[in-house]
């Protein structure tokens, strides 16, 4: 009986069987090259090969004079994006909300949630060609009103804002979508009854709405603390430049430029690994904190 | 709902659309200036009098970038990628799914199996080692290596295999008792009742990987290599010349840029078409492939 169990699973086996071979070389090899964070690793001796050097990477990297301006210019970007990229879409969404019309709804809805799917090369190359300090519609209007020019890309203090908020522009249809959703679901009988009792549409927003979305509001909040040391590297890398690195660089173009440009592979897998280990608490706290008060679980 | 005919309640549906129009028009003006200034002539674009409408009409840089063989080249190669990428993306989740949804008494491993899966969302190498994986993996400068190393997207596999779940288990107790194996009821019975969510899979996987531009820059010696998101990285992303042509004398590099301007445009909006064609279906079913990824197990 055992046995005809047994047998009767091995089709199942061999269906993950590709997946599972496809991700242990490319997920879990890596993770297990992560040993050259602790080598001194030239790519001809290998993983196993190279020598292993204790914990020098890290004193290393964390001599670097920069290196504390990355983590702060880090965390820096993330929070404000975190920050942004649950505020902006909660007052979308209860706006888009108080429409009475579907057809505006949708078609607001349609527009902002366009920029979502576009790459960050096609983003980065617009907002480059708009906020260029020559041609760019943002100067060029700036100039009809009488203000000077800004190069907003190469100035150090502009630049963290104009990541903030074209990382905004990107992703704020995402989030209205989903807090619209969560507001479908509110009991309508809820708004009925309040207006028995005499509440106005700010109170109703104030009691009901905004209490209806919270379980909504506070899953999305957890959900993005896993992100507390992602500051978009695929936005920053295309629109950063050497005059920004004081306000701009973060851990993950410093990686790429320690790894792959300076060939320091053992130093850029050292920052690495301290980034994936800090994630990695964040992520593994925020589901904790997810299914205890959202009661959701991704699995 | 409520129709209060106050005066305040006239004033807020006002300013509503006003705020909401202005969001809109944020979102919709940048993409119709790169339409207008890749349609309009450079002499006008260099002139600052282009906005969101062509001045002196013309296909010009369309032809030029359809004459550019780099671009063709870049675009084969991202459809080769495309087609590829998505069929192995598909056939891996589909493949790991369906055991996954399994109950523990029909595979007693899928609880192994599953967070064997999940820790890689959790935790990663990083990109020196993965770099070097797919180095020593002999991948650099071929198309494997935009695909491979993504070939199973564990966020969709989870998507589907929730989805599998929903499906009446009467349906499979009564094919098995016909005799029909799980390969079988895979085929004829999961997959013909699933094809919402394939399809919605299926539009994520192509987006990620016609959206996908870094994998190509970093994995791919030669130019020739990359498929089109990575070729307008190097075409598109220039900050550094911006700095230069600012801080040249000579006006000669702020001339040169202007004539490239309405080029680049041109191939920023060639790049969006398959985006914005499969837009009103990602928009159709990305809401409920949310919603499907949040049904809990």
């Amino acid at each position: 009986m055992h046995k005809m169990k047994w047998m009767r699973e091995i089709p199942l086996h061999l269906m993950i069987l590709p997946a599972f071979i496809i991700v242990f070389i490319y997920s879990y090899v890596p993770m297990f090259g992560i040993i050259i964070a602790f080598q001194n690793f030239t790519p001809v001796n290998g993983f196993l090969g190279s020598k292993y050097v204790g914990l020098d990477n890290f004193k290393y990297i964390f001599q670097f004079p920069d290196i504390y301006q990355v983590l702060w210019n880090t965390v820096y970007i993330a929070l404000m994006k975190i920050v942004g990229n649950l505020i902006v879409p909660v007052v979308i969404a209860l706006l888009l909300n108080e429409l009475t019309k579907q057809f505006h709804k949708r078609t607001f809805q349609t527009i902002v949630y366009l920029p979502n799917f576009l790459s960050w090369v096609i983003v980065s190359g617009l907002i480059i060609d708009i906020l260029s300090p020559s041609e760019g519609i943002v100067n060029k209007v700036l100039q009809f009103v009488g203000i000077q020019e800004v190069f907003f890309l190469g100035n150090q203090n502009w630049f963290p804002f104009i990541m903030v908020i074209t990382d905004i522009w990107k992703n704020f249809g995402f989030g209205t979508v989903i807090f619209l959703a969560a507001l479908t679901g509110i009991d309508p009988t809820l708004y009925e009854s309040s207006i028995v009792d005499g509440a106005n549409r700010w109170k109703q927003t104030l009691h009901i709405t905004l209490p209806g979305i919270k379980p909504v509001i506070i899953l999305m909040t957890v959900l993005s603390l896993g992100n507390i040391l992602n500051a978009g590297f695929e936005q920053i890398f295309n629109l950063y430049n050497p005059m920004v690195y004081a306000t701009g660089d973060i851990i993950d173009t410093l990686v790429y430029r320690l790894g792959i440009v300076d060939a320091q592979y053992s130093p850029a897998t050292a920052v690495g690994l301290f980034k994936s280990v800090i994630s990695f608490i964040m992520i593994a706290v925020s589901y904790k904190l997810a299914d205890k008060f959202a009661n959701y679980r991704i699995f | 709902m409520l129709h209060n005919n106050t005066i305040g309640r006239k004033l807020f549906v006002f300013s509503n659309y006003a705020v909401l129009i202005l969001v809109s028009l944020s979102c919709l003006l940048p993409l119709l200036n790169v339409l207008a200034v890749s349609l309009s002539s450079s002499t006008a674009v260099s002139a600052g009098k282009v906005w969101f409408w062509p001045v002196e009409f013309t296909t010009k840089s369309y032809e030029y970038v359809a004459s550019t063989s780099a671009y063709v080249k870049a675009l084969v190669v991202s459809m080769n990628r495309v087609v590829l990428g998505v069929a192995i993306n598909m056939l891996l989740t589909i493949l790991a799914a369906y055991p996954l949804s399994k109950e523990k008494n029909v595979f007693r491993l899928r609880g192994h199996y599953a967070w064997y899966f999940i820790i890689t969302i959790l935790f990663n190498g990083g990109m020196i080692p993965t770099y070097m994986v797919i180095k020593q993996t002999y991948l650099i400068d071929t198309i494997w290596a935009l695909i491979l190393p993504t070939a199973l997207p564990v966020f969709n596999m989870i998507v589907l295999l929730n989805f599998f779940r929903q499906i009446p288990k009467e349906l499979e107790e009564a094919a098995h008792i016909d005799g029909a194996d799980h390969w079988r009821i895979l085929l004829r019975i999961y997959l013909p009742v699933s094809t919402p969510a394939l399809a919605t899979l299926v539009l994520f996987c192509f987006l990620n990987h016609w959206n996908s531009w870094f994998d190509g820059l970093l994995y791919m010696n030669k130019p020739q290599h990359y498929p089109l998101q990575s070729y307008l990285q190097t075409i598109v992303i220039n900050v550094a010349a911006q700095i230069q042509a600012m801080s040249s004398n000579g006006s000669g590099g702020i001339m040169d840029f202007v004539n490239q301007r309405t080029n680049k445009s041109a191939q920023i909006v060639l790049a969006m078409i398959p985006v914005i064609l499969i837009y009103p279906f990602l928009q159709k079913y990305f809401t409920k492939g949310l919603i499907l990824g949040s049904v809990k197990g």
